[in-house]
């Protein structure tokens, strides 16, 4: 681009910036639709129902009706709430669960922000996304909430601190932290990818970046509050956790900003140990297309991980029972957190004194 | 000139959040706004071009250590009355305090920027790496020991918190997942007859 052009001056780059973030945002949210539409068929599924099929041709306009629904309720806010808090926590999560999002690499060249701190960025977004539960909580001035939103701050901070040395093997493996570099380097097939080492030359790594994939996945239920793990909102024994208190649109914006995190999660999955947009088997006539369409190509194998991923979460919410809260520490202290440290270990070492070492 | 509005936006919000965390009169309020001028003071540190300390003020601080304050804070039953009938008895040493730290400072502030003060020399040791890489090279090979010993205070001060509170607690009955996930039918369940009308001898 040209140095003296309009859009280099600040105010072209803020509105490229917006055109971009738009572009990001608006599809995603349409995505979220039907990734939600998608969530109960798998669970109705699973149970043998037919889930939502009245509302539009398979049920497909069921999450739009519910979106009107939502919008067009009256806003109950408690007489002892905190008023501004109350409504601040689900702005925040709305927010903060899009704002993760600047980073994610659709496509060859296609990130809105493309840092050198990528990693670190989503990692520091995703702890943020706890205060809007804690805020929420707090804000209702009522047992059930309070206790709900208790339990998701213990619960996310435990498995932070595991996720957190996943992400580490995933950096000691590529080198770097910015998630579109992350991925260039695992182009070639699926035996570059990180799950299996990143490389043929790195395989006996395989056997220890599967189970930090694996770790990662059930991490990443953990941090976005999805069954089993979703003891914050435990209808069984809090009613609905840190939303009892919460109607109308304030509700509905917790409910797409879980959902967009759980997408988030299901995109960094994809990103950091199934190669983002390389497609599996690198074919060579794929590399005379143009540059567009090689892109729209790359998009095409993302959205497919995504979606797989989304899946895997959905399927897991619909057979596998809630933890206890006792056991679900137990996991992340005991076994997660000396498991994925003595992988942090293991790969800095082969790093230093495997066959590719420094 | 964006930077320069950016500067002074991250600033004025910082401020304001700091005098926010003295001022409210609700704990939780405290906490909140303490929160908000960390993030804005990580914002202060993408300004200068250190994005890896704003990336780890972040996830540290308002993520992990600013949860475990509200989650304390939440808990608390703070008798705010009782706590401000104090305030005129304490106004004049907090005045004291407060008017210490700001003389000093201004003469610190004054001095660095008058060139006064000896600057330490900041080796530039590979000023074409990025500054994670930077910072990664100056932790592990000139500062390696001080490095290891932080780590050293740090494990010492976890320890003595876990000895602190462990308890082991005789009589209770605890899960050993790994007895009742190695349970067979064999061994976990007795097939009876019972013949009608007598029940079953224990």
């Amino acid at each position: 681009m040209d140095a003296n052009s309009f859009w280099a001056t600040p105010g072209g780059w803020t509105l490229i910036t917006v055109a971009q973030i738009m572009a990001v945002v608006l599809p995603l949210l349409v995505a979220l639709a039907f990734f939600m539409l998608a969530d109960r068929k798998i669970w109705a599924g699973v149970q043998m129902r037919k889930g939502p099929n009245v509302v539009g041709p398979f049920g497909l306009l069921q999450s739009f009706a519910d979106l009107i629904k939502f919008v067009l309720k009256e806003i109950v806010i408690p007489d002892g709430a905190d008023k501004f808090v109350f409504l601040l926590a689900p702005v925040l999560t709305f927010v903060l669960a899009l704002v993760g999002w600047a980073v994610i690499p659709f496509a060859p060249g296609w990130v809105v922000s493309d840092i050198n701190v990528g990693v670190l960025y989503l990692f520091a977004i995703s702890s943020l996304g706890v205060y809007g539960i804690i805020m929420g909580g707090w804000a209702s001035n009522s047992k059930y909430p309070f206790l709900g939103s208790l339990r998701s701050a213990a619960q996310m901070v435990s498995y932070e601190v595991s996720i957190g040395f996943v992400i580490v093997t995933v950096i000691l493996l590529a080198g770097t932290m910015n998630l579109q570099a992350i991925v260039e380097q695992q182009a070639g097939g699926f035996w570059n990818w990180n799950v299996f080492g990143g490389g043929l030359h790195n395989l006996p790594m395989a056997l220890v970046m599967i189970p930090m994939a694996v770790i990662f996945f059930i991490s990443s239920l953990a941090e976005t509050n999805r069954p089993p793990f979703d003891l914050p909102e435990a209808e069984s024994e809090l009613v609905a956790g840190y939303q009892v208190e919460y109607s109308s649109s304030p509700f509905l914006l917790f409910m797409i900003g879980e959902l967009v995190n759980i997408v988030l999660m299901c995109a960094l999955i994809s990103v950091m140990f199934f190669g983002g947009w390389q497609a599996p088997i690198d074919l060579p006539f794929v590399h005379d297309w143009p540059p567009t369409v090689q892109s729209f190509y790359g998009l095409m194998w993302f959205v497919l991980k995504v979606c797989f991923f989304f899946f895997l979460f959905g399927i897991v919410k619909a057979i596998v029972p809630r933890y206890r809260y006792d056991q679900l520490m137990r996991l992340g202290w005991k076994v997660f957190l000396p498991t994925s440290m003595a992988a942090v270990a293991i790969l800095a070492a082969w790093r230093v004194f495997g066959p590719a070492g420094a | 000139m964006a930077l320069a509005i950016a500067f002074y936006l991250l600033a004025a919000v910082t401020v304001g959040a700091g005098f926010g965390v003295v001022s409210s009169r609700n704990p939780v309020h405290s906490v909140l706004f303490l929160i908000l001028s960390f993030f804005s003071a990580a914002g202060l540190f993408v300004t200068m071009g250190a994005e890896f300390l704003a990336m780890l003020l972040v996830v540290v601080y308002v993520g992990a250590v600013a949860v475990l304050f509200l989650f304390v804070v939440m808990m608390l039953d703070v008798d705010f009355a009782a706590l401000r009938q104090g305030f005129a008895r304490y106004m004049p040493v907090g005045g004291l305090v407060a008017g210490v730290l700001a003389v000093e400072m201004i003469v610190i502030a004054t001095a660095a920027a008058t060139g006064g003060v000896h600057k330490a020399d900041s080796p530039q040791l590979h000023p074409e790496l990025p500054n994670i890489e930077t910072i990664g090279h100056v932790l592990y090979t000139d500062y390696v020991y001080f490095f290891q010993a932080a780590g050293l205070v740090l494990l010492v001060a976890m320890i003595g918190a876990i000895v602190l509170t462990l308890r082991h607690k005789p009589g209770v009955r605890r899960q050993s997942i790994v007895d009742q996930v190695a349970r067979t039918p064999k061994s976990g369940m007795r097939v009876v007859q019972i013949k009608p009308g007598q029940g079953i001898e224990q």
